[in-house]
């Protein structure tokens, strides 16, 4: 008898732990069609900036608002009495799309920049059909003036304000960069957010050495980097009321399942897909099954944080262990 | 679902369903009605017409159906008379045809007119009757374009107001059915095309009652069709052509009474009724104006004023115009007239009247011989509002005061005279003009009506606040509402006056406002430049935008300032509007702050009332932008009304600061005199002896007209600094200057200049200063984002940096005037041939009023630095005219000798024609005094005359100073001839021609309206001649100077004005199209992309002795980029390979390559590069699916066309350079 991989994830019912990220992948419906046809339990649509949508809006106004023209023969240079798509419609339009294309669940995914703009597009996602929202926190705590303290507060007063707009089942993506991590995801959940995604993946730029720019970057992750979500999703399991995401650096079977030991309710891949295709998730759900198949499993919930640091064999293995062994390692 | 988008509803036709309030401009309110009643649209761009054209080409492309419930046919032609052509074969086949022009558009229009009328083809064209071009160009409103197709055959039917404007277009349509006679249905341009106004419109029931079905298919049924063959236009000998061209009268003679009929239909539809003519006034006038369009509503006011006040005096409004309506005009002329003054707005040299008069002389003469009139009137004629002059009450009242002068015999013998007179000017060469009096009447009705001005910049929204003003108050309220608008002569920094009349009675004031309640001004610094409270009636209210409080604001002002407001008792208020922008994120936006903050003080609605419309307003309007707007805006709502404060005027005017001067102290005379205050906008005071009498004027003027637009100015770091002169080779405004001088020249000037030393082996020892212009900079940051030298500690600091001017302005205003002190490098010693070298040579085009980061203007300041003091310029008419040439000054400037480039606008099609022209002129003049050379040896020295000859093909520096030497040397000697020695006679005419012995350079610029389009016939003639002209063509692949419609030179997949929907077509490739004559020099540029190509594409072009095609990549704001970063996106333009770099220099050699690509194959997408411009960008979001095909199409385009250069450059190709080159 084969393992079972369904799994409850922010309230809903996923057939399997295998969770498409958002990315470029989830960005347009025939490969949505293409993941579920490989297996995939769920899938998290590209995030929708409000940044963007800002920008996009500021740009189309800047560009049609008449600045920069205004003389006797040209008050301004493009026709303005038609509707231009400033707003999330296109966004929108992958959503219902999504749903209507798709069997399993459908997870929007929204970055807001201002109060408002989190809580009018979270409602705005929701209306259009999403069965659950992912809050892409992105944000670089940058301003020497502002306490670690306060940045959590501001992340939970995005969690509190898009909870009080919306009756969806709602999952935060954080980074890394929190001093007190476990406190922060207590609150959090507290807040009323049903799961928390472990980690959101900074770009980081680069340096062109001709113009001496900071340049936008994107490397896609590998398994290497699987061991930061994977330590801190051992380190949260159990400990907090809320479901948990790995993100970051799953790309094999193994890493699906020792994410999954680790105490991850879904496994979310993103560079992997990329890399290998739709298809790829067929790939690791059949390497994983045969993974808990050969040790007889009967479902992943059986495994799930069987190894998390309240469940494993050597709690302190998360902690401070790991590095004396690695300091130990390269004498 | 929730969306951020605004839902694109479309209407059943361009009217509504059922007739209603609106708030629109003529050119809408007449295009609103041609394009329901019509299958074919042709267009064609033209100021003020444009707009009617735009918005049919929008409407079609939002497929909005005409009343027939299908989307009319808009095609865009090559030319007016394109346009006019292609409405004659489509009424031919029996279509429901129109067009829109004005001006030279409906002269060349005028060939196909005489056509479709002597056809008896139905068909309308509207007119925003403009000025014709005579000494000068005109953009502005009168009837010398219509009259000059008064002989055409068309019906003629003005318009007064944008109502009738609205009403007569749909009679026009009516009428042209009925009669098969073609309808030219015209109103004034600007007064009426760009009035903004409240009007009750038209239905689509009433235009369905209006235009009888079966016409409609009789006209059809007339059609071309090989079903029931015709043959038509044919040609006709002396037999018959007589009698045919007589055999239309009938349809012409039904004419007045077919618009009767319609007029009537109208009245009974909507209860306005017009008549063929109709009077207005007291019953039993004594004096009577006869005029047309929009100066009745002035006249009007003077009339109902006057007869208030117990005159006898009336007004005859004319609306049919031809076939001139001489029984309705008899009839409506009470039978107590005894005087009547027709007003021409046109002028006819040597007529004995000008069209209007003459007609309503032949009518009263003729009802005088019939017995229609038991005596004759005393008529006089006279000319008013040339070019949109004013037309005022005042003005009118001055002609009735005449008409009583010339009854009682006491016109005074100096002037005016009684018939040919002109009012609104002061003519004191020819005395014409009657005096007048703005104090002379009172307008009734005044009390009711508020009135407000705006002063603001175009570039800072108030033009479009004050039209969302008078749509709101329009729209919400039972109120009648004017707003018109005035804009200056720069494309960059032009300043906008806004006149907005609010009335409870409809508004018939067709003029600006000189007593206004409310003056707003939106830019303090205006205040420095310009009399803006002159519009202020005592008592008013003063709005400043001021980055001052209302306690420290008082002593900013300038003492002028301070003065009026108190004279007048003016209440004062300030806002600070940047501040309030800059909160709510809409950066130098201010026009959603100021239109609160003057809701909030011109009471014409509750103050709630007035914020709720304009939230609502913000919402509709911005909706389509993105929430994110929409947000900002109303948040700028709260925003004003926060930081709106009255100011505490003290006793007395104390300031310190003084209006500045219009020019300097030391400018040259005529400057003084004339150009300054048409700088400080006082033109209209100038009388008639201040202008010179040809149109001719004097350049380099733009030096003393100091503008100081730029909120930050570039200051060099001389220790950064690497020579490269970069950054005076991109300035768009010659604000940024290069020179290099001995040490010493610098020790000997009054200021410390900042310098370095100069690396160069040609000028050793020289120091180097880069020079900002600190008044004409318009601080578009080009010149620091093409800086390659950056700190090595401080990687963002650059050898050029943007600073607030504030600090800064004093001490480079010293400096620059120093700069301008030192001497110009010796031309024939600097390296010409590269960046650096160029650029040290002296601009001969400096501060011109163009867009700031304009990407035409480099380009001509490097032919004027190159060729300057040898070139004369033939300048199509496009921004390149307007920057160019438009009053008060001109960037064309001159050296230390006086030399520089002459220059000549002519038209906007005929421009290569003219550089031709002035090349064959050249040519022959060389060839005169060549001959007369040879006939003058002796008593001239042989090798003198050799040397002469010889030196007539020196085209550098050094050979053509030479000859200047040998030429100079020659007059001295033709003038020792005696008078009466036999040679004499030939002396005085070689000496005539003598300067044409030295290298001429003809420079032909123009845009790509121009050398695509409208003139390509030209264009292309000029190429084929073989004569040495050099075409430069400013391509920005698009009709810039008209508001950005596409021409031929517009890519595929790029949005435009006329090409909405993304244009379906690609470019034409002009260079290739220049090459099949392989004679002709091509070269295609980009200055940001290659600025040592470019240098040697024109000096490579200048060399060639026959002719020259040069196309210039432009960037425009036309492209929706961000203007900073112009040269970046050349850059962008060449790596893609959407715009290739090349050269073909013709050679006669056995194996001449003469292709030669510049640029390297494309590296980087189409798609990268067009993501980056709005023209591009816009189309994804309005027609996303199109916008994939047409740039996948465009990706293509750009494949195909580099491998067929790819090609091209390998081929060998050998031709006969024939330069036409004398003796």
């Amino acid at each position: 008898m084969s393992v079972d991989l369904s799994t409850r994830y922010l309230g809903l019912s996923l057939r399997s732990p295998l969770v498409a990220s958002a990315g470029p992948v989830t960005r347009s419906l025939d490969k949505l069609r293409l993941l579920e046809d490989a297996g995939a339990g769920a899938v998290v649509l590209p995030s929708l900036f409000e940044e963007q949508l800002v920008a996009e809006s500021e740009h189309i106004d800047a560009l049609l608002g008449g600045v920069g023209a205004g003389f006797a023969e040209g008050g301004d240079f493009f026709t303005d009495d038609v509707a231009f798509a400033t707003g999330p419609s296109e966004y929108l339009e992958l959503v219902t799309g999504a749903k209507s294309a798709l069997s399993i669940p459908v997870i929007a995914s929204l970055n807001g920049i201002s109060p408002s703009g989190w809580t009018h597009y979270a409602a705005v996602l929701e209306e259009a059909g999403a069965d659950a929202l992912e809050l892409n926190e992105y944000r670089v705590a940058a301003d020497p003036n502002r306490s670690a303290a306060e940045v959590e507060d501001e992340v939970l007063a995005v969690v509190e304000q898009v909870r009080s707009s919306v009756s969806l089942p709602i999952a935060i993506k954080l980074g890394p960069y929190f001093s007190s991590l476990p406190h922060l995801a207590r609150r959090i959940a507290d807040a009323g957010a049903q799961g928390l995604v472990l980690f959101n993946r900074f770009y980081q730029p680069d340096l062109d050495l001709e113009t001496l720019h900071a340049t936008p970057h994107l490397v896609l992750s590998s398994s290497d980097e699987l061991r930061l979500p994977l330590r801190w999703i051992g380190l949260l399991r159990g400990r907090v009321d809320c479901d948990l995401a790995l993100s970051t650096g799953a790309h094999t079977s193994e890493d699906a399942v020792k994410a999954i030991l680790v105490g991850a309710d879904v496994v979310m891949m993103t560079s992997a897909l990329l890399h290998h295709g739709p298809a790829h998730v067929a790939e690791v759900e059949a390497g994983m099954r045969a993974w808990f198949d050969e040790r007889d499993y009967d479902s992943v919930e059986q495994a799930r944080g069987s190894a998390a640091w309240a469940t494993g064999p050597d709690p302190t293995a998360f902690e401070r262990a790991n590095y004396l062994s690695v300091l130990t390692s390269l004498r | 679902m929730t969306t951020d988008m605004a839902t694109a509803r479309i209407p059943e036709t361009t009217v509504p369903v059922e007739p209603g309030w609106a708030v629109l401009d003529g050119n809408e309110a007449a295009a609103s009605v041609a394009y329901a009643l019509s299958d074919v649209v042709a267009i064609y761009p033209i100021t003020p017409a444009s707009p009617m054209g735009e918005f049919s080409d929008s409407w079609s492309d939002a497929g909005i159906p005409n009343l027939f419930g299908s989307v009319p046919d808009v095609i865009e032609m090559q030319s007016e008379a394109g346009a006019a052509g292609a409405l004659h074969g489509a009424a031919t086949k029996g279509a429901l045809a129109t067009t829109f022009t004005a001006s030279q558009g409906l002269l060349l229009m005028l060939p196909n007119m005489f056509k479709i009328a002597g056809e008896l083809t139905p068909a309308v064209i509207h007119v925003a009757a403009r000025t014709v071009a005579t000494h000068a160009l005109s953009i502005f409103g009168d009837h010398s374009d219509v009259m000059a197709a008064r002989t055409t055959g068309w019906t003629m039917l003005s318009a007064g107001s944008v109502q009738e404007a609205h009403d007569f277009a749909a009679v026009s349509h009516a009428v042209s059915l009925a009669t098969r006679v073609p309808v030219l249905h015209f109103f004034d341009g600007f007064r009426t095309s760009h009035e903004v106004a409240k009007i009750r419109t038209l239905s689509a029931g009433d235009l369905r009652s209006l235009v009888d079905p079966d016409l409609i298919a009789a006209h059809r049924a007339r059609g071309l069709t090989p079903d029931a063959p015709v043959l038509r236009g044919s040609a006709q000998n002396p037999d018959v052509f007589f009698q045919a061209r007589e055999a239309a009268n009938p349809f012409h003679d039904a004419v007045p009474a077919a618009i009767a009929d319609v007029f009537t239909i109208l009245a009974e539809l909507s209860g306005r009724q017009y008549g063929l003519v109709d009077y207005v006034g007291a019953p039993d006038a004594e004096q009577v104006l006869v005029l047309m369009g929009s100066a009745a509503g002035a006249a009007e006011e003077a009339v109902e004023a006057l007869v208030a006040a117990g005159e006898r005096v009336g007004l005859l409004k004319v609306r049919l115009y031809r076939p001139f309506p001489a029984a309705a005009l008899v009839a409506a002329l009470p039978a107590t007239v005894s005087d009547v003054a027709v007003l021409d707005r046109t002028k006819e040299p040597g007529a004995g009247g000008e069209p209007l008069y003459l007609d309503t002389v032949a009518a009263l003469v003729e009802a005088l011989a019939t017995g229609g009139r038991p005596s004759l009137p005393r008529v006089v004629g006279g000319r008013y509002g040339l070019s949109s002059k004013e037309f005022t009450p005042a003005m009118a009242a001055a002609v009735f005061d005449h008409l009583r002068a010339v009854r009682s015999g006491t016109l005074a013998a100096s002037g005016p005279p009684a018939h040919g007179f002109t009012v609104g000017i002061v003519d004191d060469v020819t005395r014409r003009s009657l005096p007048w009096s703005r104090e002379r009447l009172t307008v009734a009705g005044a009390e009711s009506v508020r009135t407000a001005v705006f002063y603001g910049l175009g570039s800072d929204g108030t033009v479009s606040a004050n039209k969302a003003t008078v749509k709101i108050l329009g729209e919400n309220t039972d109120m009648h509402v004017q707003g018109y608008f005035v804009y200056d002569s720069k494309k960059s920094g032009a300043v906008t006056v806004s006149h907005l009349r609010m009335s409870p009675d409809p508004i018939r004031s067709s003029y600006l406002i000189d007593e206004a309640d409310l003056v707003a001004c939106h830019q303090f610094s205006l205040l420095m430049h310009m009399d803006v409270l002159a519009s202020a009636r005592p008592g008013a209210t003063f709005l400043l935008n001021s980055p001052y409080g209302p306690d420290e604001v008082w002593e900013q002002l300038p003492v002028e300032v301070q003065r009026t407001v108190l004279d007048k008792a003016l209440r004062m208020y300030v806002v600070d509007a940047y501040a309030v922008a800059a909160d709510v994120g809409l950066r130098q936006r201010i026009n959603s702050v100021m239109m609160p903050a003057f809701f909030a003080l011109i009471s014409v609605l509750p103050q709630l009332e007035s914020m709720d419309h304009i939230r609502r307003y913000f919402e509709k309007t911005y909706a389509r932008r993105g929430r994110a707007v929409v947000e900002q805006n109303l948040r700028a709502i709260d925003g004003a009304v926060a930081a709106l404060h009255q100011v505490t005027i003290p006793a007395s005017a104390t300031s310190v600061l003084h209006r500045r001067d219009p020019v300097p102290a030391d400018a040259p005379d005529f400057v003084q005199r004339v150009t300054a205050r048409m700088i400080a906008g006082e033109g209209d005071l100038l009388p008639v002896s201040a202008l010179p009498v040809d149109g001719t004027f004097p350049t380099a003027t733009a030096q003393f007209e100091k503008r100081t637009l730029a909120l930050e100015i570039p200051i060099w770091d001389p220790a950064i600094c690497i020579d490269c002169n970069k950054c005076a080779m991109v300035c768009p405004h010659t604000a940024i200057r290069a020179k290099v001088a001995e040490p010493d020249a610098f020790e000997m000037l009054p200021t410390v200049l900042p310098r370095k030393e100069f690396k160069s082996r040609e000028l050793p020892g020289r120091q180097l200063i880069i020079q900002v212009a600190p008044d004409d900079c318009t601080g578009c940051g080009i010149c620091v984002d093409v800086c390659p030298a950056r700190s090595k500690s401080e990687a963002r600091h650059k050898a050029i940096n943007m600073e607030p001017i504030g600090p800064h302005l004093e001490t480079e205003r010293e400096r620059f005037a120093a700069f301008l002190q030192l001497p110009e490098a010796p031309r024939d010693q600097v390296a010409q041939g590269s960046v650096k070298g160029s650029q040290l040579l002296q601009p001969l085009f400096e501060f011109s009023g163009a867009c700031a980061g304009c990407g035409e203007t480099p380009y001509l300041r490097l032919v004027s630095q190159l060729f300057g003091d040898r070139a004369i310029v033939a300048n199509a008419t496009g921004c390149s005219s307007i920057f160019g040439g438009n009053l008060p000054t001109t960037p064309w400037a001159v050296n230390a000798d006086g030399r520089g480039p002459a220059w000549s606008n002519s038209l906007f099609e005929d421009n290569a024609e003219i550089g031709l022209g002035i090349r064959l002129a050249m040519d022959q003049s060389r060839r005169l005094a060549a001959e007369l050379l040879r006939r003058l040896t002796p008593p001239l020295d042989a090798d003198v005359v050799a040397a002469l000859l010889a030196g007539c093909d020196e085209r550098d520096d050094a050979g053509i100073g030479a000859q200047r030497e040998r030429v100079a040397d020659l007059k001295r000697r033709l003038a020792e001839v005696p008078p009466g020695a036999v040679e004499s006679a030939d002396a005085v005419l070689l000496a005539s021609v003598a300067d044409d012995l030295v290298h001429r350079s003809v420079w032909v610029v123009g845009g790509d309206g121009w050398a695509y389009d409208i003139g390509f016939s030209g264009l292309d003639h000029a190429m084929a001649s073989g004569r040495d002209v050099n075409l430069l063509v400013l391509d920005t692949e698009v009709y810039s100077n008209t508001g950005g419609q596409a021409s031929k030179s517009t890519p595929r997949a790029a949005v435009a004005k006329f090409a909405s929907g993304g244009k379906q077509t690609p470019k034409k490739d002009l260079g290739i199209i220049a090459m099949a004559y392989g004679s002709v020099y091509v070269a295609q540029i980009a200055l940001g992309a290659n600025d040592v190509q470019t240098l040697r594409a024109l000096q490579e072009a200048e060399a060639y002795p026959g002719p020259s095609l040069v196309i210039a990549y432009s960037t425009c704001i036309a492209h929706g980029i961000d203007m900073r970063t112009s040269m970046t996106h050349q850059k962008d333009a060449v790596a893609s390979g959407y715009w290739p770099l090349f050269r073909f220099r013709p050679g006669s050699g056995e194996h001449e390559h003469p292709f030669q690509l510049d640029s390297k194959a494309p590296s980087i997408p189409f798609a990268q590069f067009a993501r980056s411009e709005a023209r591009f960008a816009v189309l994804a979001r309005t027609h996303p699916d199109h916008a994939a095909a047409l740039a996948s199409a465009a990706q293509s385009d750009i494949d195909e066309r580099w491998r067929y250069y790819s090609q091209l450059a390998g081929l060998e190709r050998s031709v006969t350079v024939e330069g036409e080159e004398p003796e």
